[in-house]
């Protein structure tokens, strides 16, 4: 990374109230999406996210573009602090940082032309591209994300889902921004389809010199599209590395027991995979009233005293080259 | 998990197959017009077998497990053709069997364990039901039995837990207890439609493992309907891949995956990321799947296809064929793919 990162966030902290809690001392409970999250993201670079559903991944992805309000924590974008943002401000940074999201049925106004989908930002940012060249700037997108620009009166229930997600990306282009932020983009697409979104989305990287966070529950994906890597569980991230550090020399059981889940679609890797399986007892507990100490330690297998007391920072404790939140962070050995 | 590869299989006589399905044909007569969901499918199952029926959505392959089990609406659809030989007595020509069999002879579970339990009442009462409407068993019997179930299917602490209701119960837990739900009648046949899709990947392999166990130690044949390559290699003996309602492929898992014969399913493999390499570019299959109430001629596949030949691909619906051993394919051009 040369310089100073395009986003840094440190400290990052959502928690929902839902009212008052019925057992143990009074107050509101709350759910505890994202717990402290800091990690940096640098140009050009593609930081991939990954964890099971309720870790907080999709909260950290929709406080970066103050969709939610954080609890506290902060977030610079090119230095400037993205909370402390007035409304007018605001409205500038959302032209910088736009989001994909993963429903492409849900997220895209049934009423609404594809050609309205795509230049209504344009509307909103009116001194982005002069009304004249709207139609023809928003045919050249379409024709980008690999649609046919004469389908741009059409409306979004005359697309498949794959065609629909493309004009979910054509849309979050149309403001030039340096960050997307990629919320499960290609979860709810078939498997023969996933593979195109996936390389358009690498393809409009290079082409327009993006930066992307790329927050997916599918390990595979990210492996592929990602430079680097975190892992979330119940809110913090406990392990943060290059794809490299992350997949092949992963330090904190989690992300171990995360991959070893994984299953391999290639006969001869699968026995392989299969007995170096790490299958773990039960299920993510409630972020209303997570593990004391590390989140981890009511499923890990290394778990002892010290875990359920003290906080693990996410920091290299063993010189392993990555940080993980794990006081007994080690690299495992394979059983095979 | 054993590798499923490794374990004999039982031989039977032609007519003692565990299930047969023949040439099963469903569309949906729809006002806008008519959906050909399954054209022609073919495949059996023997005793302790695991079959996978992969595909995408809009590929049949829940439409199939619904008609296996009696549970086309009509209308809507109508099963216009085939047969579903179970010990060889056509389920089909007999519903008053098919009733008989349902439930209990062939179960199945759903991929959305939350919606399919009823909130109001207890997750052990839903367990239970079976029992005391076919077996007549009383209340304690029936409680005990349940209890007993809840363990099988790993669930723990199962004596409290029997009492919860299902918001009480994690993803996993529930989907552990449809399971339980459908071995209360010791089924033959468990059908398993999409069962971890919506579970996260750390609770998918532990009910894909108890999957395995039960099946091993019940003797029960399982039919896994799934999209994820993954979990077919992991847990099938044989993979059935359908495409625009028609099984594309057929065959042992391993040969099929390790060297495709239909240019669909090596599409499907050259398109998917692998979590152990990080790999080049993907290679997609272009296009899209088609619509079922519109399936291109001749192979519905050609307009996908990068072996295609204009004239006999377009023209000539291919039919299945044995191209290797123990292989069925529908592909003019398989011994092209395979080479």
């Amino acid at each position: 990374m040369t310089g100073e990162p395009l986003l840094k966030v440190d400290g990052l902290i959502k928690h929902f109230p839902i009212g008052r809690k019925v057992i143990g001392p009074g107050g509101l409970a709350t759910v505890k999406a994202v717990d402290g999250v800091s990690f940096e993201l640098a140009r050009g670079e593609t930081l991939g996210i990954v964890g099971e559903s309720g870790c907080g991944k999709s909260t950290v992805a929709k406080t970066l573009v103050r969709l939610e309000e954080p609890t506290s924590g902060t977030a610079t974008f090119e230095g400037e602090d993205i909370f402390a943002m007035s409304a007018r401000r605001l409205r500038k940074l959302r032209r910088e940082v736009q989001i994909i999201f993963q429903d492409p049925y849900g997220s895209l106004n049934p009423r609404m032309t594809v050609g309205d989908i795509i230049t209504e930002a344009w509307e909103i940012h009116k001194d982005t591209v002069p009304r004249r060249q709207r139609k023809t700037q928003a045919q050249e997108l379409l024709e980008r994300v690999g649609l046919d620009p004469g389908m741009i009166n059409r409306y979004p229930h005359q697309f498949s889902g794959g065609q629909r997600q493309r004009i979910g990306i054509a849309r979050a282009l149309t403001l030039r921004p340096k960050i997307i932020i990629c919320d499960e983009p290609v979860s709810a697409l078939d498997v023969s389809v996933q593979a195109q979104v996936v390389n358009l989305l690498e393809e409009i990287q290079d082409d327009f010199g993006l930066s992307y966070i790329f927050i997916a529950h599918d390990l595979s994906v990210v492996r592929h599209i990602s430079d680097r890597v975190g892992v979330m569980y119940l809110g913090r991230i406990v392990e943060l590395g290059n794809e490299q550090q992350i997949y092949e020399e992963a330090t904190h059981p989690y992300t171990q027991a995360l991959l070893s889940a994984v299953p391999i679609p290639d006969p001869d890797e699968s026995a392989v995979a299969k007995a170096n399986r790490i299958v773990l007892e039960g299920d993510v507990p409630s972020p209303i009233d997570p593990p004391s100490g590390c989140h981890f330690r009511t499923r890990c297998w290394k778990a002892d005293s010290r875990c359920a007391e003290e906080d693990p920072e996410l920091i290299d404790r063993f010189a392993h080259g990555h940080p993980s939140a794990c006081h007994y962070a080690a690299m495992r050995d394979p059983v095979a | 998990m054993t590798a499923p590869s490794q374990e004999p299989h039982v031989v039977l006589a032609p007519g003692d197959r565990l299930l047969e399905v023949r040439d099963l044909t469903v569309e949906f007569r729809t006002t806008h017009g008519v959906v050909n969901a399954v054209n022609g499918v073919s495949f059996s199952l023997d005793r302790g077998e695991t079959l996978a029926i992969l595909g995408e959505s809009g590929s049949g392959k829940s439409v199939s497990a619904q008609a296996l089990m009696g549970l086309i609406d009509t209308p809507p659809g109508f099963i216009t053709d085939g047969q579903i030989l179970f010990h060889g007595e056509d389920l089909l020509a007999n519903r008053h069997l098919q009733r008989q069999i349902r439930g209990r002879a062939i179960t199945m579970i759903f991929q959305d364990a939350l919606s399919a339990l009823n909130p109001v009442y207890t997750v052990g009462w839903q367990i239970g039901e079976q029992l005391r409407v076919h077996r007549k068993m009383s209340r304690k019997a029936t409680r005990a039995r349940v209890i007993e179930l809840m363990e099988l299917v790993k669930i723990p602490n199962a004596a409290a837990r029997v009492d919860d209701f299902p918001h009480q119960f994690s993803g996993g837990m529930r989907q552990r207890a449809m399971i339980a739900m459908a071995l209360a009648l010791d089924p033959e046949i468990l059908i398993a439609d999409e069962p971890t899709t919506a579970l996260d990947v750390t609770v998918q392999a532990q009910v894909m493992e108890l999957l395995d166990d039960l099946r091993r130690e019940l003797g029960m044949a399982l039919i896994l309907i799934t999209h994820d390559l993954g979990v077919v290699t992991e847990v099938a003996h044989r993979v059935a891949v359908m495409y625009a309602g028609r099984i594309v492929e057929q065959g042992d898992v391993n040969s099929v995956f390790k060297n495709p014969a239909h240019p669909y399913t090596e599409g499907l493999m050259k398109s998917i990321p692998r979590v152990t390499d990080k790999g080049h570019r993907l290679v997609p299959i272009t296009g899209a799947p088609p619509s079922l109430s519109r399936i291109p001629s001749g192979c519905p596949f050609h307009p996908r296809c990068p072996y295609k030949r204009p004239d006999t691909c377009v023209e000539e619906r291919p039919l299945l064929r044995s191209v290797l051993p123990g292989r069925l394919t529908a592909c003019h051009f398989a011994e092209e793919v395979l080479s």
